[in-house]
């Protein structure tokens, strides 16, 4: 499949693809990080046991699949470029309690529910769901972006989940193998907040751009 | 000449084959239970009279606890004889916290020492505590009772309850993965929840690799000073600490006089140990300490 296209289409597009594919990198980097310390920041309240990761795991999925769900109804509506940095931006928003309230939020339900089971399944809903589904939205969306035609459908998205899970298995390994070792829990979560929003603003930047140049090559033409 | 050589040949044939023999029957017949729990193998070996638990063998692990059948008192490593030498700094424990059950020798031990105390022992995995009762003889009593549970939410719980303990032995550490939130200054910090003047921590950890400076400094800046105490014979280290000051060694030696013959059908040489505790600082006092914002324990181990 090739990927060059058409000049005409290329001016048509919301934002270049280099930039989508990078984004999907980003985002599924910023997953995988985030779940990658959820252990470590439920550990103190629930422990270490199994059920520990597994409820994590259960919220991540079920926050990526509603994420999905909704990113992609969004898509059908007037995609943007806008809407699309604000999915980095909002992430990267409702991320913060991770690392500002973390200890607020997980009391309660540790002095309120006495199975860890359960105390980290709510834990983990009330951390990482909103933040997560925020970043689940992302891929429906970036498929929409990227294609064109129909028949080139398929390609992209593979060439978008390619990306957006080589940058979960870089992020879960730089994460457990030496993120830890070289910093704080709160230092590599700032990391990933800072990602997305630097990341959103790229996207911002890119429509700024976009528009500027459309405002140029408009007026040329009208004094044509 | 040759019918010799021949000779010979069967003869080292043969004597190849025993020593095979036997190794293969160290290897396989020696095992007598094998199961694989939600955390780990568990593999429960017997060879005579001394059977051994194991985990994750395969890995290569080492035993984590081992008991003489006939003479089932003996605890049979140092590390577990450690384990009471904070009994020198309180000798009559009224409740005693024992998180990470093994083999279950030390409850064990403690509950024939001391039969009215109350114990408590957490073990996160239920499959432990099952093995310790049908190869080991653990059982719980009316005073000694086994929580499935992880040991920091089983400690922060019972500080916010106000309980206190007497006697608590951090035993999570042995075998092949480390508990990383149990080796950190808030939980140093909700440990000392439930202690008082009197109680003492006695926590099996580990003198080898870069962890053995973290986790000191971790522990210094916890309880400023604390008792390392180490033997040649073995590669475990064992913290003591208590809130306040430590005795002087005078009264741990009067302890020991006092106390050591009780212990001696255990296999703790009480008397020995006064001279091995030390407050030296032997480590790198620049490390950084663990947190739950840092504690890469199993990473660190490995360096």
């Amino acid at each position: 499949m090739k990927l060059e296209k058409p000049l005409r289409k290329k001016q048509n597009r919301i934002l270049p693809r280099a930039i989508i594919t990078g984004m999907a990198f980003v985002s599924g980097f910023c997953i995988m990080t985030v779940e990658m310390l959820g252990a470590r920041i439920l550990s103190p309240y629930f422990g270490g046991s199994l059920s520990v990761w597994g409820s994590i795991i259960t919220i991540f999925m079920l926050a990526l699949a509603f994420g999905y769900l909704v990113g992609g109804t969004l898509s059908a509506r007037n995609p943007s470029g806008k809407t699309y940095a604000m999915f980095f931006i909002g992430a990267a928003l409702f991320s913060l309690p991770v690392i500002l309230f973390a200890d607020f939020i997980m009391e309660p339900i540790f002095l309120s529910i006495d199975d860890p089971r359960y105390g980290s399944l709510f834990a983990s809903i009330f951390l990482f769901f909103i933040p997560t589904s925020i970043l689940g939205m992302i891929s429906p969306y970036s498929v929409r972006l990227m294609v064109e035609s129909e028949e080139q459908s398929g390609s992209m998205a593979g060439l978008l989940y390619f990306v957006s899970t080589l940058g979960s298995a870089a992020g879960t390994l730089g994460t457990s193998f030496y993120f830890v070792l070289w910093f704080e829990v709160n230092q590599i979560l700032w990391g990933a907040v800072l990602s997305l929003a630097f990341a959103g603003c790229i996207i911002l930047f890119c429509e700024y751009l976009k528009k500027a140049n459309k405002g140029v090559a408009g007026g040329a033409y009208e004094k044509q | 000449m040759k019918n010799n050589s021949i000779k010979r040949t069967l003869a080292d044939f043969s004597l190849l084959m025993m020593v095979f023999c036997c190794a293969c029957s160290i290897v396989i017949a020696e095992t007598i239970h094998e199961e694989r729990s939600k955390y780990r193998d568990i593999t429960v070996t017997q060879v005579g009279d001394r059977r051994c638990l194991l985990f994750n063998v395969h890995r290569g692990d080492r035993n984590q606890t081992c008991m003489v059948l006939n003479d089932r008192n003996n605890l049979v490593f140092d590390y577990t004889r450690m384990s009471f030498a904070g009994l020198l700094l309180q000798p009559e424990p009224s409740s005693i916290l024992i998180i990470g059950l093994g083999g279950g020798s030390i409850p064990m031990t403690f509950a024939d020492l001391f039969p009215d105390a109350k114990i408590d022992v957490v073990e996160i995995d239920e499959a432990v505590v099952k093995v310790a009762e049908e190869y080991f003889y653990f059982n719980e009593t009316e005073n000694m009772t086994a929580y499935i549970d992880d040991g920091r939410p089983f400690i922060k719980r019972a500080g916010i309850r106000g309980e206190k303990y007497d006697y608590i032995v951090l035993d999570a550490f042995s075998g092949d993965y480390i508990p990383e939130h149990m080796l950190t200054r808030e939980f140093l910090e909700e440990v000392k929840a439930i202690m008082t003047e009197n109680s003492i921590l006695v926590a099996n950890t580990f003198s080898t690799s870069r962890l053995y400076d973290h986790e000191s400094v971790t522990y210094q800046r916890a309880f400023n000073e604390f008792y390392n105490f180490k033997l040649p014979t073995s590669g475990n280290r064992i913290i003591i600490a208590k809130l306040g000051m430590l005795p002087p060694r005078e009264q741990l030696v009067a302890e020991s006089r006092r106390a050591g013959p009780q212990l001696e059908k255990y296999g703790v040489r009480l008397t020995d140990y006064p001279r091995r505790l030390t407050t030296r600082v032997d480590w790198d006092m620049s490390r950084r300490e663990l947190t739950d914002q840092y504690s890469p324990g199993n990473l660190l181990r490995g360096n």
